[in-house]
């Protein structure tokens, strides 16, 4: 539904941005990873390389696993089998390594999740307060930066309840960027926002892809995904089914699956 | 976004525009103000002169009541013994600084703009429970001892509340969050724990703490009756609190917890700083309704031979000089209780408004 809608957002500096990542590090590894939920096997040996700046768009039917993916690489979601490694820590049982990457992994929800009873500064200077210890003043002065990157520098001191959706998505990926993750999480950030808000939010997501941030983002906007995606992933019953550079993907789909996705998801 | 110099419009107050809307808007509205009136009147009136008008309040001795109202004079002459029981005369000061220094703690909380009142209220659940252990029961710095067994009255009556109030909560939020956790022994010890407490009446809990513990207990580690009984009183109020506590951890939104792990926030920071300060706030109305009841529930301690102000009230009732004076004593004692119970309710009605930032998740 958002598919005419994006399409607008797009700028010339992101759009211009040169794919080539070939000599930059690998930041996240996954490795043949299986993941059941009870007897359910949602993801079935899933293996991805994104290599550091890398953009990232996940798509795939409802169901798929998409989220479920995505909240393995940040351990919200704990994978059975096969390895995954990000920025060259493997998440095990060992609550050390879990610590170091959800340090250096920043996530933005579908619903937000901001903390309701702080107010927006509070959210986001709570973090880097206290994991990484950095004193107040100077954590405020970090939030009000980029508070004014997501262009809400007025609501500071205002309380999550009293902003509007597409507001408070904004808090919540500044809130995100405030501990200086090198990785960002998106776990379809506009499907819970009213249309003239989508905007808003993708326009602050493209402005973060023009900066080099590494993302992975799972989304429907199709028109974020061609303005700024190296790499489209498309999921389907748990498994990997086609990944391709946006412009190949949408114009040549090879799989009969991605094919049908695609159609229904262009037909409205 | 631009601010507009636009006011709402002002409601202004007419009494009887005001009436009208409120007490008899339809007829049984008008019939519902007309009866609860007549109520009020023929109840209120005698209540009124019973209390006040024709009470006696001059005099000393039982002959001197001689109005058709209460004889007050009851509670005035017997007052040292239902506010300190036997604790020695010349040593009641200790338990009047103890007394002013829970008012100075307390009384500016229903104060909104009182300057430091935080820090007073801090004070109050910190520095005041440790002057009080050392300066009630004395031993130290010089201060004559007395005994546990002399205390009683009104003041038995606030520590046992105030302390089994005080332990009660953090033990609770313990249980509640031992109940909630990964860790199987963990949480199964405190599933035990509060089901054993929850399941015992408050009465079998002072019974067993005061006959039977010293049963089990090795020779020479008797400790004092009244320990015991708080120790009691803590620890089965605390299986209540963990209760009401868990159940404002279960409507904090799984989301919560997620973007907190996401922050990278530990275990207890993630509790401490974003599941707790909501969840409690959530069941505020539910912890104070338990510090009401165990409020109350203090009385019971008479049955282990303790005597709260309800105990020192009882027992002084049948004096024989002193002739049916039974309902005063016990219209004191509820007015004691009315007092702080309805002081308790008052400020968490306070901090509610104060907490509520207007949102839903
Ligand atoms: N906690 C859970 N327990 C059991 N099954 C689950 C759990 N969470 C998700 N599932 C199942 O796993 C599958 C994948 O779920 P997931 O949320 O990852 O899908 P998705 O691709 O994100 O879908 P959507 O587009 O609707 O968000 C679904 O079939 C879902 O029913
Ligand atoms: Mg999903």
């Amino acid at each position: 539904m958002g598919n005419s809608m994006t399409e607008q957002t797009q700028t010339p500096e992101t759009q211009s941005a040169p794919s080539s990542q070939e000599d930059k590090p690998d930041i996240i590894r996954v490795e043949q990873m299986h993941k059941w939920y009870g007897d359910f096997h949602v993801l079935k040996d899933l293996n991805l390389t994104v290599k550091q700046g890398e953009r990232i768009v996940i798509c795939g039917p409802s169901g798929s696993g998409k989220s479920t993916f995505i909240r393995c690489i940040n351990r919200l979601e704990e994978h059975q089998q096969g390895k995954i490694i990000v920025d060259d820590v493997e998440l095990t049982d060992d609550v050390r390594h879990i610590d170091t990457v959800r340090r250096e992994v920043g996530m933005v929800f579908q619903h937000f999740n901001l903390f309701p009873h702080l107010t927006v500064l509070e959210n986001c200077c709570l973090s880097p307060i206290w994991v990484r210890k950095i004193p107040r003043k100077e954590a405020e002065a970090t939030a009000m930066e980029y508070l004014e990157r997501v262009k809400i520098p007025d609501q500071a001191n205002k309380y999550p309840g009293q902003l509007s959706g597409g507001q408070q998505q904004r808090v919540a990926i500044a809130r995100a960027l405030c501990m200086k993750p090198k990785i960002m999480l998106f776990d379809e950030p506009t499907s819970a926002l009213d249309p003239e808000m989508i905007k808003e939010v993708l326009d602050v997501m493209i402005e973060l892809a023009g900066s080099g941030m590494t993302m992975l983002c799972v989304t429907h906007e199709m028109g974020f995904a061609k303005t700024v995606a190296d790499r489209v992933i498309f999921m389907d019953g748990g498994e990997i089914v086609e990944e391709a550079p946006p412009h190949e993907f949408f114009s040549h789909p090879k799989e009969p699956r991605t094919q049908k996705f695609l159609q229904q998801i262009l037909q409205h | 976004m631009a601010e507009s110099t636009m006011k709402p419009p002002k409601k202004a107050f007419h009494p009887i525009a005001w009436m009208r809307e409120h007490l008899f808007s339809t007829w049984y509205n008008s019939l519902l103000t007309v009866l609860v009136g007549y109520l009020l009147v023929t109840s209120v009136g005698p209540l009124v002169s019973w209390v006040f008008l024709d009470a006696n309040f001059r005099g000393s001795e039982p002959s001197d009541c001689t109005g058709a109202g209460a004889c007050w004079l009851f509670v005035s002459q017997r007052l040292n013994f239902f506010i300190y029981g036997f604790y020695p005369d010349e040593l009641q000061w200790r338990v009047d600084v103890m007394f002013i220094l829970l008012a100075v703690a307390f009384v500016p909380q229903f104060i909104e703009r009182f300057p430091g009142r935080k820090w007073l209220g801090l004070f109050g659940i910190t520095g005041l429970p440790v002057i009080g252990y050392f300066l009630i029961p004395g031993g130290l710095f010089g201060l004559e001892t007395v005994e546990s067994t002399k205390w009683g009255g009104l003041m038995l009556t606030l520590i046992l509340a105030y302390i089994g109030i005080l332990a009660s909560l953090p033990i609770g939020i313990l249980l509640a969050l031992g109940r909630r956790s990964d860790m199987p022994i963990i949480r199964g010890l405190c599933v035990v724990f509060i089901e054993v407490w929850r399941a015992v009446p408050l009465i079998t809990v002072l019974f067993m703490a005061s006959v039977m513990l010293p049963l089990f207990l090795p020779e020479g580690m008797n400790f004092e009756k009244l320990l015991r009984a708080l120790i009691g009183i803590t620890l089965w109020q605390s299986a209540y609190m963990a209760e009401v506590i868990r159940g404002g951890l279960q409507a904090i939104p799984r989301g919560q917890y997620e973007a907190a792990d996401a922050l990278g926030l530990g275990y207890w920071k993630k509790m401490g700083l974003i599941i707790l300060p909501q969840a409690l706030k959530l069941v505020i109305p539910g912890i104070v309704n338990t510090f009401i009841a165990l409020f109350k529930d203090t009385t019971l301690v008479l049955i282990i031979g303790l005597f709260d102000v309800l105990g020192t009230v009882q027992s002084t009732v049948t004096d024989p000089a002193w002739q049916n004076v039974a309902v005063e004593g016990y219209v004191f004692v509820a007015f004691c209780f009315w007092v702080f119970c309805f002081g308790i309710s008052r400020y968490s009605q306070n901090l509610e408004r104060k907490l509520d930032t207007g949102h839903k998740t």
